[in-house]
């Protein structure tokens, strides 16, 4: 049994923050206590704190909005990488692993579990840097594979339904105007043409009126 | 292996084509009937759950497992093929339904000029037009005995469209190069949204004509032929990929399964999968599969049916030893040959001032243009022979696919200059796409793969696959005619397609595999007769689009419904 770590995290904004309990309920936390403790399913402390920084540069708060932090990214990513989809499940994985041309894809053995640990080597203190430290550090993996599944992971949690454990508070979908998994626009579809028709994202479990758990929550 | 009691007929494989066949022929015979298939059973009250992106449309939970099966691609004989590892350019599927659960819904049918395609082209360029290495055969049938299975196939879905073709005489609105039609579309079209509109009145002021895309989801409730009623499509957005939580879509779950349920002859057996075909004496004897307890089964049967998707069929023939495998270097054998894909590009990408409201939708509801399709214009003084529509389709924007794609302008591809164009352009990109024709040619075929095998060790299906230069420089020439009709549409930045170079195993292309076990006048050109019966074993029926002999730009599924229909009729 590893050693359970935790991310300390600082509750910020009026709304506080969803939290997953370890029971993997939804809770809704104020701004009391203001600072909380996310248990971690994969990464150590140490390396959560290193993905959230990255993250949060890859796609920072800044004047256009919150960003990866406010989000929660990485604990989608930790959630992500500690269930099946970290253990490759839904690739084909059988020998033999040899080198193609791109058009075939990715050919390599590496599970995303082993892209990150091996990618994590190269943002050891990453962060402890300053923001143009972290920038800089960056740019130097910005051809590696890890750093390619990181945006991508980035991208997934700013705007995943909240179950997952990213886009807390459906922040990322604030942003982009999404409004979640609505059953029907029957009547707007064919109106305000070129005018911004935005509505307050739900997420699936508040349209539905009930909890909704991802399909592999407790799968391998 | 356990040995079941014999059954009337067997069908392997539970979608689209297996349960139709199911349906048609549990009316004609009280012979029992079992369907295979071999993943879950399905319902549509499901897909509620199921409006997830990540899990759906990401993780392809619709789909095969594809750790279970795969297939490899190479593109050339000479080439060493490697395993599918992550699904792309295609997505098979499995479960009650199969792809036709996760489809789009966009039902066309083929041109009259499609049937026939090596005569007419012969006739009106000449043989030497033909390019190198090109395979194209007629089909065998003509599209006037097609036309009332499709009547009959666009009824049973409740298909919704204008006619532009009513017993010869042209109709404005509607797609006036389509063959003609008996009857105008049972359902009235999908609403237009907006990126649509402004696609369809830049385009016919640029001189074309178009038409709202066929589409399988009812514009408004329904009640089709066989009593199954269907409620009008709400634009939700999650139709591909997913299952539709209404009903709306037409699916084999909410089109086929209640007809099926009320026969007492019908019996599904899902999370079934089966191995082989087996043959004895020249004869179809059944299937061999294995059920959801690991148990290997025979199931004995007086008829077989093959109804698993395209490619499916092709390497169930093969692992049967069914048939003779085709060898492209020799041009010997029937079985594998006529391999065809789609020429399936997002020809434009669209970049404009006003906000889309692109989270609307529905898989089918846009609008296209067949003003370049098949043989509409004259080819006599162009690089290419063939064609195809550009369209485009509203079938709302999911965020974690759709963002960040940005004008050519843009450099960075993160940080915070990145994330403030991505979220400024999220709602503003519209892409025009183009689906075109895939010619076949001899080296595009399929085999068993000599190293990777399946969960349960057989081979995996090898494909061998490229595009040729007339598939190049038809999209080179769409995509031309792609960028205009963005300017025409306002666009204020364009990026143009890349360019079709080797076939992209990583792109997805739509699920729209052709070839492998095709139709034909002759054994000596074709693996089945006309009405799917395989030439060699009288009682085998091979249903599904690996029945094409090339691909006519068109989506497949319509034409393999009617194409079923017509089966039935010759199978009891």
């Amino acid at each position: 049994m590893r050693r359970r770590h935790f991310l300390t995290i600082t509750a910020t904004g009026a709304g506080g923050f969803l939290v997953y309990r370890l029971d993997r309920s939804p809770q809704r936390v104020h701004a009391q206590p203001r600072t909380l403790k996310v248990p971690l399913r994969f990464f150590s402390e140490a390396q959560a704190l290193a993905v959230a920084a990255a993250a949060a540069r890859i796609f920072p708060a800044d004047d256009s909005g919150p960003g990866a932090g406010d989000a929660g990214v990485v604990i989608y990513i930790d959630r992500q990488l500690a269930g099946p989809y970290g253990a490759d499940r839904y690739r084909y994985t059988r020998a033999p692993f040899l080198d193609g041309p791109p058009e075939l894809g990715n050919q390599g053995k590496a599970t995303p579990r082993e892209i990150y640990r091996e990618g994590l080597k190269r943002l050891e203190g990453f962060a402890d840097l300053d923001e143009a430290g972290q920038d800089s550090r960056l740019k130097e993996i910005e051809a590696a594979p890890f750093f390619a599944l990181l945006k991508r992971h980035t991208i997934e949690g700013m705007f995943c339904d909240p179950m997952h454990g990213g886009n807390l508070d459906k922040i990322g979908w604030q942003l982009i105007g999404f409004p979640g998994p609505r059953m029907t626009y029957h009547e707007e579809v064919d109106q305000h043409h070129g005018k911004p028709l935005r509505y307050p994202p739900l997420s699936l479990g508040e349209i539905l009126g009930r909890p909704v758990k991802p399909v592999d929550e407790d799968g391998e | 292996m356990k040995r079941l009691p014999e059954a009337g007929i067997v069908v392997a494989g539970g979608g689209w084509t297996g349960l139709l066949a199911a349906k048609e022929l549990a009316t004609r015979t009280t012979d029992r009937i079992v369907v295979v298939e071999r993943g879950g059973a399905r319902k549509t009250a499901d897909y509620l759950d199921d409006m997830d992106e990540l899990d759906f449309a990401i993780r392809n939970r619709m789909s095969q497992e594809i750790r279970d099966e795969t297939v490899t691609i190479r593109h050339s004989t000479g080439d060493r093929a490697l395993p599918v590892r992550q699904y792309g350019s295609f997505l098979n599927g499995a479960g009650v339904g199969g792809a036709g659960e996760q489809w789009s819904g966009i039902s066309f049918r083929y041109t009259p000029e499609a049937f026939e395609l090596r005569t007419r082209i012969e006739a009106r360029y000449g043989s030497k037009r033909l390019p190198e290495d090109c395979a194209i055969q007629d089909w065998g049938i003509t599209y006037d005995e097609i036309e009332p299975y499709y009547w009959h196939a666009e009824q049973m879905l409740g298909l919704s469209g204008k006619a532009g073709n009513l017993r010869g005489r042209r109709i404005a609105g509607g797609n006036i190069f389509e063959g003609p039609r008996r009857f105008e579309y049972p359902t009235p079209p999908m609403k237009t949204l907006y990126l649509a509109a402004m696609f369809r009145d830049a385009t016919a002021r640029l001189g074309y004509h178009p038409y709202p895309l066929p589409a399988a989801t009812t514009s408004q409730p329904y009640t089709n032929p066989d009593r199954v009623s269907r409620a009008g499509c709400a634009y939700c957005g999650y139709c591909e990929r997913f299952g539709c939580m209404i009903g709306a879509k037409a699916q084999p779950t909410n089109v086929l399964m209640p007809v099926i349920r009320r026969r007492n002859n019908v019996e599904l057996r899902p999370r079934s999968w089966v191995r082989r075909i087996v043959v004895e004496g020249g004869r179809a004897r059944g299937v061999s599969y294995i059920d959801e307890t690991g148990a290997e089964v025979f199931q004995p049967a007086a008829k077989v049916i093959l109804a698993s998707w395209a490619l499916n069929n092709t390497r169930l023939l093969l692992l049967s030893g069914i048939g003779e495998p085709y060898d492209p270097a020799t041009g010997k054998g029937t079985l594998g040959k006529n391999l065809t894909h789609q020429v399936s590009i997002p020809a434009a990408m669209a970049f404009f001032n006003d906000p889309l409201n692109r989270y609307m939708g529905a898989g089918a509801a846009g609008i296209a243009v067949s003003d370049y399709d098949g043989d509409v214009f004259d080819h006599a003084s162009l690089p290419f022979l063939g064609g195809g529509f550009l369209y485009t389709v509203c079938y709302g924007f999911r965020p974690m696919a759709n963002f960040g794609v940005l004008p050519p302008g843009v450099k960075t591809s993160w940080g915070s200059e990145w994330k403030k164009a991505a979220l400024h352009w999220y709602d503003r990109t519209g892409r025009i796409s183009f689906y075109g024709e895939h010619m076949a040619y001899r080296g595009n075929s399929m085999d068993l793969d000599p190293t990777y095998t399946d969960r349960h060790g057989d081979p995996l299906l090898r494909l061998t696959i490229d595009w040729r230069d007339n598939e190049r420089r038809m999209a080179e020439f769409m995509t031309a005619k792609a960028v205009e009709i963005a300017r025409a549409m306002g666009a204020r930045e364009i990026t143009p397609f890349a360019g079709l170079k080797r076939y992209d195993a990583t792109r997805y292309q739509g699920t729209h595999i052709q070839g492998g076990t095709i139709m034909g006048a002759s054994p000596a050109t074709s693996v089945v007769n006309t009405h799917m019966r395989h030439w060699q074993i009288e009682n085998l029926f091979v249903l599904g689009a690996s029945t094409y002999p090339q691909n006519p730009s068109g989506n497949p599924t319509l034409t393999t419904l009617a194409l079923t229909i017509r089966a039935a009729e010759k199978i009891v």
